[in-house]
């Protein structure tokens, strides 16, 4: 912010349109910045939304299957058969930059590439609802992990365009008016002072002239006075 | 290499062991709590947790919402959805635009 007080100065002048010409800068790139996140994270909402519908879906789906699972099984049985998870998932994460922001992009390995060896138990002592179950949930799998990545974009653009959008108005409507308002006042006072200057100059021209005329006067008149001397 | 986690009641979380991914059963608050803040700390990278152990520790999850790590993820429980998902993805947009414009 600019202080309260500001010297009428041309120094001061030049300082603050500079910073002027700056800030409409700034302003026109937080604005475009603005506009293409926003652009972006429509895009994703919608995504977002989508998945997360069928994330849902899906996972309801696996839930009933499982619930039918331990109805048929007891707790015990069902603790047992996926005590030992033959797969095991990991993790790769890479940064993309949309608008400078970094967001997250997942790909997952498992360590069993065959399809069928998501059961990690036997066949003969466990229901068919389980092998329902667990086949549901490793076909929403892959869904969960895209809405991790988007609902984390999305979280992650949201916040950015909430900073981008005050620092936009911040300018917008207290910076840049601040600064017109200051150059203005300084112009003004700058005019004010060059007419008063002026005025002054005239002034003192005036008095110089009749100060001339008094003189010239006062000369011819001892000059009619010597003359008139001579003639008597 | 980072990991998944999931957390939530024992029966909505089982079947995930399956897959291979690092279940913790939770019930309480304030042992979810917990195990939340250990995840966070320990490479895991996206965490799933069920809708109504969510509702008991939101605001240990809205800690971790402008982190780029760890990602919690809302996933519905065996009871069926509360509807969080879908009001979290309401109010990012709220925070975003600055008006529910869905």
């Amino acid at each position: 912010m600019a202080s309260t007080t500001i010297n009428p100065t041309r120094m001061e002048l030049t300082r603050l349109k500079t910073r002027r010409t700056t800030a409409i800068r700034g302003h026109k790139l937080l604005k475009d910045k603005r506009d293409e996140l926003m652009r972006q994270f429509l895009d994703i909402v919608r995504l977002n939304k989508e998945l997360r519908q069928k994330v849902e879906k899906k996972l309801m789906e696996a839930h009933s299957a499982f619930t039918v699972a331990s109805a048929v099984m007891s707790p015990e049985m069902l603790e047992q058969a996926l005590c030992y998870p033959k797969q095991s998932v990991s993790l790769d994460m890479k940064f993309k930059n949309i608008m400078s922001v970094n967001v997250p992009e997942y790909t997952f390995h498992t360590e069993n590439d065959d399809p069928s060896e998501i059961f990690p138990y036997g066949f003969a002592q466990t229901s068919g609802e389980l092998d329902d179950a667990v086949e549901a949930l490793s076909e929403v799998f892959q869904d969960m992990l895209e809405l991790a990545q988007v609902e984390k974009t999305m979280q992650l653009l949201a916040q950015e365009i909430e900073k981008t959008r005050r620092r936009v108005n911040a300018l917008e409507y207290i910076m840049i008016p601040e600064y017109e308002k200051n150059i203005k006042y300084i112009s003004m006072k700058l005019d004010e002072n060059e007419r008063s200057n002026t005025a002054r100059l005239m002034k003192v021209k005036d008095m110089m002239l009749e100060e001339q005329v008094q003189k010239a006067e006062e000369k011819k008149r001892l000059r009619a006075q010597e003359r008139h001397a001579a003639q008597q | 290499m980072y990991k998944i986690a999931v957390m939530g009641d024992r029966d909505s979380v089982l079947g995930f062991r399956a897959l291979g991914l690092d279940v913790f059963p939770c019930e309480e608050a304030a042992e979810a709590r917990r195990q939340l803040h250990q995840l966070a700390r320990n490479d895991y990278a996206v965490i799933y947790i069920t809708e109504q152990l969510s509702s008991q520790i939101s605001a240990e999850i809205q800690r971790y919402k402008d982190e780029v790590t760890p990602a919690i993820i809302l996933i519905p429980g065996k009871t069926g959805s509360l509807g969080l998902g879908e009001s979290a993805l309401q109010s990012a947009v709220e925070r975003a635009v600055g008006a529910d414009i869905l």
